[in-house]
C-alpha cells in the first residue's frame, strides 16, 4: 500500500513537472518556435493514439476506423463554431449555412465527441460480430465511406462539400491543448482502472473465458467501441483546431495508420507509451528530422550527399525499424510509466542490485 | 427427494452429418457430484458446451434450478439432415447465451485452462465478480462505486485466502505452475457466486498425487459453497472417488447411468473403454 502510493505520489509531481515545462515553453520560447506546432500536434495525436489504444490495445478489438470518426468531430467542431457573421462567407458555394448559432468551445467540443460516438453505436451493431482483420476492413470501409459522404454536393449547406471550412474559433496556446487532451486521456485511464476496464482486458485476454464469467461481449465491446470512437472524435475536432482548416481529404486512412504507427512504438496496451510515442514520432518527424531534407553544403562548397527532399522519411522509417526490432513490444509494452520504480532501478545501477533487496 | 438442479433433456448436438451428442437425458440433484464420462470423442465437451450455452444444441432442452434456459429443435437445413430422435418434440427455439447462464449461477471452467493471462491471480478472479457489479460506465469512471469496488476486493481477497493462493496473488497468472492454475481456474469460476459448478477436466495433466489433492479441494469447496458439481474427466481413479453418480456416453448416446460400483462392473462401459473384438 505504502509503495502504491509512493509511486502515484512521484508520477503526480512528475506530471506537475512536465506541466511547468509546458507553461515555462508556452511563456519563454520564441513564438516562432516549433515547439508550438509539435506540441498542439502532439497533444491531438496523443489523445487519438490513447483512444485507438482502448479499443485495440486493452479490449483487442483491431478497428482502423479512426479516421473516419476524427472527421465526424473535427466537422461537428467546426460547422458549430465559426461566427454567425462568417457563415455566408466560409458557405458562399452553397448559398449559406442550415446551421445559424454560434457554439461555445467546450459544448462543441462535447458535441463533437457525441456524434462520433453516435455513429459507433449505429455501425457497432453489425460490425462488432467480426472479429480481428474483417472488423479491420469493415471499419476501414466505414472510414472511407464517411470521406466520401462528406464530400456529397447535396450535403453541402451542412459540410460545405468539397470545399474546406475555415474561420471557426481554434484556441491559440497550447494550454488549451494540454488541458483537453489531459482532461480526456484522464477519462480513459479512469475507465481502464474501473471494473469496467477490468472487463475489457478479460474479452481482449480471451473471449470465451471472460463470456463464461459473467462478461457480456457485446454490451462490453459496443461499449469500449462507443467510448473509443468519442474521444475519437474530440481529437478530430482538436485538429481541426490545429490546422484551423478543415477538408475530408486529410482524413484519409494514412492518417489511421500513422495513429497505429504511434500506438505500435509506444506498446500496445499502454497509455503513457502511446503519449510518449506521439511526442517522438511527431517531434521528429515534423522538426528534429526536418534539416534532412534541406541541401546542404559544406564550407568548401561541396553538396553534403544524400540530403535532400525526401530523405527525410527514409531515415525516419528506418529508425522506426530500428526502434520495433529493439522494442519488441513497443517502448512500453504493456506496462506504465513510473518515475518511482524508474528513480529505484537508477538507484540500483549506482549502488549495486544486492544492496537495495537487502534495504526491501 | 433432493431438488433438481440440472435436468437435461433429449439433447442432441449434430455438426452436418455428424451426431456428437445423441438425445442425451440427464439430472444433476442439490448437492451432487456428477460425473460425465466417456471414452475419447465420445462428445462429453460437446455436451458440456451445448448446456453451458456455448453451442446452440440441434434438438432438446436444459432446465436450470427449475427454469428452462435452453430448448431448441432442427431448424432450416438442419430439419432434411436431422438424424436424432424426437424431432418433433420441442416447439420453441431459445438459448440463452454463457455469460447470461453465469449470472443465473452456472460457473464453468476449461478442459485446456483458459485464464487472463495478462493479468494477476488477485485481477482474475476480481474481474469474476464484474457481473455482479451495481455500477455503470459513469459511477464506475468517476469512482462512486468505492465502496462496492472495496467490498469486491475483499470478497476476492478472502476467497484467495480460502483456495490458498493468497500467497501468489501479485504473480501473473499463466507464470503459476499448472496445478495453481486449475486451482485458480475453479476459484475465478466460484467468484461468479455459482450454485451448479461444471469442472471440464479438472484433472488433465496432473500426477497422482496432484490428482488426490484435487480430489479433497472438489470436496472442500463442495461443503463451503454448497455447490453442486458437474464435472467431465478421465482420471478414473478421481471419478469413483468423487461422484455420487456417473453417466457414461460412446459415441454420443448414453450407455450407463449408476453409482460408481455399479458402473465399474457395468459390461457396456468395460466395452466402451477397451473395445471389444468382432468376431465375439
Amino acid at each position: 500500500m505504502w509503495n502504491k502510493n509512493k509511486r502515484l505520489i512521484s508520477n503526480l509531481i512528475f506530471v506537475g513537472a512536465l506541466l511547468l515545462t509546458l507553461v515555462c515553453i508556452e511563456l519563454f520560447a520564441p513564438p516562432t518556435s516549433m515547439w508550438f506546432s509539435v506540441l498542439r500536434k502532439v497533444c491531438t495525436f496523443s489523445l487519438a493514439a490513447v483512444s485507438m489504444n482502448l479499443l485495440n490495445g486493452f479490449t483487442g478489438l483491431f478497428s482502423l476506423g479512426q479516421a473516419g470518426f476524427m472527421l465526424l468531430g473535427a466537422y461537428t467542431y467546426a460547422i458549430l463554431t465559426i461566427p454567425v457573421e462568417m457563415r455566408s462567407n466560409v458557405f458562399r458555394n452553397y448559398g449559406d449555412s442550415v446551421i445559424n448559432f454560434q457554439m461555445p468551445l467546450v459544448p462543441a467540443l462535447i458535441l463533437a465527441g457525441l456524434i462520433a460516438a453516435f455513429f459507433a453505436f449505429l455501425i457497432g451493431l453489425p460490425v462488432l460480430r467480426l472479429k480481428s482483420d474483417y472488423l479491420a476492413i469493415a471499419t476501414l470501409g466505414f472510414a472511407e465511406i464517411v470521406r466520401g459522404l462528406v464530400q456529397l454536393q447535396n450535403f453541402g449547406p451542412v459540410t460545405n462539400g468539397p470545399d474546406p471550412i475555415n474561420m471557426f474559433t481554434a484556441p491559440k496556446n497550447i494550454m488549451a491543448y494540454v488541458a483537453i487532451s489531459g482532461i480526456s486521456i484522464l477519462i480513459i485511464i479512469l475507465i481502464i482502472n474501473s471494473t469496467y476496464g477490468r472487463a475489457f482486458k478479460a474479452i481482449r485476454d480471451d473471449e470465451i473465458a471472460a463470456e463464461a464469467m459473467g462478461i457480456n461481449l457485446a454490451h462490453h465491446k459496443r461499449l469500449s467501441f462507443i467510448i473509443s470512437s468519442f474521444f475519437c472524435g474530440v481529437s478530430g475536432a482538436m485538429m481541426a483546431m490545429c490546422n484551423t482548416s478543415v477538408s475530408s481529404v486529410s482524413f484519409t486512412s494514412a492518417m489511421t495508420y500513422q495513429i497505429l504507427l504511434v500506438v505500435v512504438i509506444g506498446g500496445i496496451g499502454s497509455v503513457s507509451g502511446s503519449i510518449i510515442a506521439a511526442f517522438i514520432f511527431y517531434a521528429s518527424s515534423e522538426w528534429w528530422l526536418k534539416f534532412l531534407d534541406l541541401e546542404t553544403f559544406t564550407a568548401s562548397g561541396s553538396k553534403v550527399p544524400l540530403l535532400g527532399p525526401g530523405f527525410r522519411m527514409v531515415v525516419f522509417s528506418v529508425l522506426i525499424m530500428i526502434i520495433v526490432l529493439f522494442f519488441r513490444k513497443g517502448i512500453m509494452g504493456t506496462r506504465e510509466i513510473s518515475v518511482y520504480d524508474g528513480l529505484m532501478k537508477i538507484r540500483s545501477l549506482f549502488k549495486g542490485k544486492q544492496a537495495v533487496k537487502e534495504e526491501k | 427427494m433432493a431438488k433438481n438442479i440440472l435436468h437435461v433433456e433429449n439433447l442432441t448436438m449434430q455438426f452436418g452429418g455428424v451426431v456428437a451428442v445423441d438425445n442425451l437425458t440427464m439430472d444433476v440433484n442439490e448437492g451432487e457430484i456428477v460425473a460425465l464420462i466417456g471414452p475419447n470423442g465420445a462428445g462429453k465437451t460437446t455436451a458440456f458446451n451445448a448446456i453451458t450455452g456455448v453451442y446452440e444444441p440441434t434438438n432438446g432442452a436444459v432446465s436450470f434450478n427449475g427454469v428452462q434456459i435452453i430448448e431448441n429443435h432442427p431448424q432450416g437445413k438442419m430439419k432434411k439432415l436431422y438424424a436424432g430422435k424426437n424431432a418433433d418434440k420441442y416447439k420453441h427455439a431459445m438459448t440463452k447465451t454463457p455469460d447470461e447462464l453465469t449470472k443465473l449461477g452456472m460457473a464453468r471452467t476449461f478442459q485446456n485452462i483458459r485464464l487472463f493471462k495478462s493479468m494477476t491471480v488477485f485481477e482474475n478472479v476480481l474481474t469474476a465478480k464484474h457481473l455482479r457489479r451495481t455500477s455503470n460506465i459513469f459511477t464506475a469512471t468517476l469512482k462512486l462505486n468505492h465502496k462496492e469496488e472495496m467490498r469486491m476486493r475483499a470478497e476476492t481477497d478472502e476467497l484467495l485466502k480460502l483456495v490458498d493462493l493468497y500467497d501468489v496473488r501479485e504473480e501473473i497468472a499463466t507464470g503459476l505452475p499448472y496445478g495453481k492454475q486449475r486451482k485458480l481456474e475453479i476459484a475465478r469460476a466460484l467468484a461468479t457466486d455459482p450454485t451448479l459448478l461444471l469442472l471440464d477436466e479438472p484433472a488433465a495433466g496432473m500426477n497422482p498425487q496432484e490428482t488426490q489433492e484435487l480430489t479433497k479441494f472438489i470436496h472442500y469447496i463442495r461443503e463451503k459453497f454448497s455447490l453442486t458439481i458437474l464435472l467431465i474427466e478421465h482420471h478414473m481413479n478421481l471419478v469413483m472417488d468423487i461422484s455420487d453418480r456417473i453417466y457414461v456416453i460412446d459415441f454420443g448416446e448414453e450407455i450407463a447411468e449408476g453409482v460408481p460400483a455399479q458402473i465399474q462392473s457395468n459390461q457396456k462401459v468395460i466395452d466402451a473403454y477397451l473395445g471389444v473384438s468382432e468376431d465375439e
